[in-house]
């Protein structure tokens, strides 16, 4: 495993002078399609399988064929012996593509003014040139929901590709209207409201939730019977909501809140995903009788209460998955999304196994996010979401060799690798001029 | 009867002192790991005997003196403890934001030891921790380095006595904005931190004379030369010009860490090492040549306009160039997993397991100039450890035992759960903080701003 880093750097080194060549001045290596033979990987489906000695064909996008031997018929042929292909990974929980520089407020655009904003489109302010984009997908990581936050109803997620020029391009088919439950905790050390106005204004919050909430019921049945309506965006993307039309994303943490939040959405015939979830542990038998799904993270993080045992964070999405509920993984991260599938690695050491940490960053989210069909696997008639590597992806030794996003051969080269191709050996070094 | 009082007493004193300078130190016998010594190689199937808090013999076949503990460790991996060089875990207060020089300001004295971050530093295997003043002034507070000897309500028993005296500085947006644009005087950019800093210690340069012209007066017969003021601040700027102060100066852009490296040069100043330094790739050969290297993040980037120009693969090119580099937290959160930001840099840059392991144990070591104690499993070394179940460097590992001084302070089947070692009586709930911010660099400058969170919890 070592000796294979190495050589791969080296090899790496080696190619600089003709990198260089190649990259004459204007000259940009662009992502491209085509069809592609990934020939003799090991591939890891996570729905099949592990398939030795296989070949991957990709085509229109797609994941054409799978299979020992497949003929090129003209495909651009990838030699992956030793190598092994898995799904793109997926986080559930971003803010990819809505933030430039996090301290720079000009370049933040994932909360609006205002309690009551659904109708605000995180696929809108998605920057598809963000320096964060190509940084995140030569780490594995294809696909993302993008999140935006603020009030009660903040806004309504997408679901993208790391890939193409405009935010359509990008949509892989899946939104849902943010909700921030009410929350009874603290949000930081910062937070020094006492704990009486922390209540009254989870109660306050509470009560605005619930008169929205039958708004947007009385708004839909007069919809429905052909009433003329006044222009109202707000308690028209709410209503999608009930009439099942886009998916509900809770977000909920502490173990109080969550329990209120079930207790909220009882009754309340919606399509719910729950997110967040920090405190899931302590109710996992509850949230598993709900039978909602979870998405969770980051799990590379601090125990919500100092009495709590150090590794919670860490064991929290496997003690979710062993009481039953369909968990997915989020780093609720902008510029380090690439990190997924280290936190993915922190939650299978510490409780959810391998096999089911690898489905919460694929296949999990495909199925909550209802896109199982299309993501979240290796399997004929996908889309060539894929990524390729020496070794085990969540290992930090393992290097990503090839990204396929939408049947899009994607370059492995960002702004991180660029300036290391330029200063690892400056010249002029030390001495002046 | 009253001379034994006065022995009693002395006696009883005595004991008091002796009582507040000895920290635990303990023996025990690790069999049969495989002992990444960072400095020696990998050792196979290796015993390590520590005995009354030194690293006693490594080698094989050892048997425990009587009364030495000795745990088998068959499988499992030992490597030193892990070295945090930017920290603010068990600290009280983090800046002192009310000059752009606070020299005089010492974290010794508002040092916690029942801060749960350092049991949860412990359990990531870091025995040792940086804890530095924040980022606010241009010349902050001197910091203290820490043993993480959890348990104790008493702050100088986690106080490394044997460690030299380090001083924080802060270059770039930080000290300009809280000074220049949240009070109005120098510096506003990076041309006033120059200014600053080389004004302050032309300043001590004169201070120094005035105590030395005074000195050889009063040494006179029949002197009547009256003593300077005594001047904390600049006494401290004296001492870093005599080199008995390590500077650790937070930075991020080639230009002003090139700025800092010739102000260094033209005042003879060599103990200087750059914290996060996310542009150091830009100047390595100079950080290497002129410093004692620098001590950054695996991976952060893009969180304020001065990181957005950053690469992760910064440590490998400060590495390779030949840069001293360790791999930092500053956060209670990175602190617990240092063992696998240190692995990052095997995606980003390719190092070998003993380039990465150095990078948080005898680099950051000799940034602290606590190498000769620890930062490698050597004989005579003091015996601080970790187990790890699996390769450090593997992100599926997890860390078993951590010594420091060859006293267990971790273990994880003898975790409680609740490990608080103090609970407010007033407390009636528990506070839950969701999403706790975890940078601390600007912590306690809040007051400065009328605006927004993202202001102040900013590195």
């Amino acid at each position: 495993m070592k000796r294979l880093t190495k050589s791969f750097f080296a090899f790496l080194i080696a190619m600089l002078p003709m990198v260089a060549m190649a990259q004459i001045d204007g000259e940009f290596i662009k992502p491209r399609s085509g069809k592609f033979l990934l020939k003799n990987a090991t591939v890891v489906t996570i729905t099949k399988g592990v398939l030795n000695n296989t070949s991957v064909l990709v085509e229109n996008g797609k994941i054409q064929e799978i299979g020992a031997s497949i003929a090129a018929n003209g495909a651009e042929e990838i030699d992956c012996t030793g190598l092994f292909i898995y799904p793109g990974m997926i986080d559930s929980g971003t803010k990819l593509g809505l933030a430039e520089v996090s301290s720079v407020p000009e370049t933040v655009d994932f909360s609006e003014v205002g309690n009551f904003t659904p109708n605000m489109q995180a696929l809108t302010a998605v920057n598809p040139n963000s320096e964060a984009i190509p940084v995140t997908r030569v780490s594995g990581v294809t696909t993302v929901l993008t999140v935006p936050s603020g009030g009660l109803f903040p806004g309504t997620a997408a679901l993208i590709n790391l890939n193409g020029y405009t935010p359509d391009q990008m949509y892989a088919g899946f939104k849902a209207v943010v909700m921030n439950f009410p929350s009874s905790g603290r949000r930081g050390r910062f937070d020094r409201r006492s704990d009486d106005d922390i209540k009254k204004a989870n109660e306050k919050a509470l009560k605005d939730a619930n008169e929205l909430w039958e708004n947007a019921k009385t708004y839909l049945k007069l919809k429905n019977e052909g009433a003329s309506l006044e222009y109202y965006p707000e308690m028209d993307q709410l209503a999608k909501v009930i009439s099942g039309e886009l998916a509900l994303l809770v977000q909920v943490d502490a173990a109080s809140d969550i329990q209120n939040a079930l207790k909220w959405l009882e009754g309340k015939d919606v399509k719910v995903i729950l997110s967040g979830v920090s405190e899931g542990w302590r109710v996992a038998d509850e949230i598993a009788k709900s039978g909602y799904p979870v998405i969770t993270g980051p799990v590379q993080d601090l125990p919500t209460r100092e009495s709590d045992r150090y590794d919670t964070p860490y064991a929290n999405a496997g003690k979710m998955a062993k009481a039953g509920v369909k968990v997915a993984i989020r780093t609720d991260e902008i510029e380090n999304v690439r990190n997924l599938p280290f936190h993915a690695a922190y939650a299978a050491s510490y409780g959810m196994g391998k096999e089911e940490a690898w489905k919460a960053v694929t296949i999990n989210a495909a199925e909550i996010f209802g896109i199982a069909d299309q993501y979240g696997s290796v399997e004929q008639g996908k889309v060539a979401n894929l990524i390729v590597a020496t070794g085990d992806p969540f290992e930090t030794q393992s290097q990503i060799m090839h990204v396929f996003i939408d049947g899009y051969r994607i370059p492995l080269s960002n702004r991180h690798i660029r300036l290391y191709q330029e200063f690892l050996e400056r010249s002029p070094g030390l001495k002046s001029k | 009867m009253k001379k034994i009082n006065y022995f009693l007493a002395a006696l009883l004193g005595l004991s008091f002192s002796f009582a507040s300078a000895q920290t635990p130190k303990g023996s025990v016998l690790i069999k049969n790991a495989t002992v990444l010594t960072v400095t020696k190689g990998t050792l196979q199937n290796t015993d390590v005997l520590v005995q009354d808090g030194i690293i006693k013999e490594v080698g094989s076949n050892l048997s425990a003196p009587s009364g030495v503990q000795t745990i088998d460790a068959t499988g499992k991996y030992l490597m030193p403890g892990i070295i945090d060089a930017h920290s603010h875990v068990g600290l009280d207060v983090v800046n002192e934001a009310t000059s752009p020089i606070t020299a005089e300001v010492q974290m010794k004295d508002v040092v916690n030891p029942t801060e749960i971050g350092i049991y949860r530093a412990l359990a990531g295997g870091v025995t040792i921790s940086h804890a530095m003043h924040g980022s606010a002034n241009v010349i902050g507070g001197q910091n203290a380095t820490l043993k993480h000897r959890w348990g104790t309500k008493n702050p100088d028993d986690i106080i490394m006595a044997d460690a030299p005296r380090t001083i924080k500085f802060a270059l770039g947006e930080n000290p300009t904005r809280v000074h220049g644009r949240g009070n109005g005087i120098q510096p506003r950019s990076r041309m006033g931190v120059e200014a600053v800093i080389r004004n302050g210690f032309n300043e001590a340069i004169q201070y120094k004379k005035a105590w030395a012209d005074y000195n050889a007066a009063a040494s006179q017969k029949g002197s009547t030369a009256t003593a300077p003021e005594y001047d904390e601040r600049l006494q401290t700027l004296v001492d870093i010009l005599d080199g008995k102060i390590i500077i650790h100066c937070h930075s991020y852009r080639a230009d002003e860490i090139y700025m800092l490296i010739n102000v260094a040069r033209d005042f003879n100043i060599s103990k200087l090492v750059f914290q996060h330094t996310n542009e150091g790739f830009k100047v390595a050969p100079e950080i290497a040549q002129y410093t004692m290297g620098a001590s950054v993040f695996a991976d952060w980037w893009a969180y304020k306009f001065e990181v957005y120009y950053s690469t992760a693969f910064n440590a490998a090119i400060l590495n390779a160039n030949g840069a001293i580099t360790s791999i930092n937290s500053d956060s209670a959160e990175l602190i617990r997993h240092l063992y696998h930001e240190a692995a990052k840099t095997q995606r980003y840059g390719g190092m070998t397991d003993d380039e990465a392991l150095a990078m948080i144990t005898i680099n950051p070591a000799r940034q602290l100039g606590i190498s000769d104690k620890v930062g490698s499993i050597e004989e005579g070394k003091q015996g601080d450890l970790v187990i790890f179940d699996s390769h450090p460097l593997s992100t599926y590992t997890v860390p078993q035992m951590t010594f420091v001084d060859g006293v267990k302070y971790f273990d994880i089947k003898e975790d409680k759960n609740d490990q608080r070692l103090a609970v407010s009586p007033t407390e009636m709930v528990e506070d839950v903080y969701l999403r706790i911010e975890t940078e601390r660099c600007m912590q306690d400058t809040e007051h400065l701003f009328e605006m927004a969170s993202n202001l102040f919890n900013q590195n």
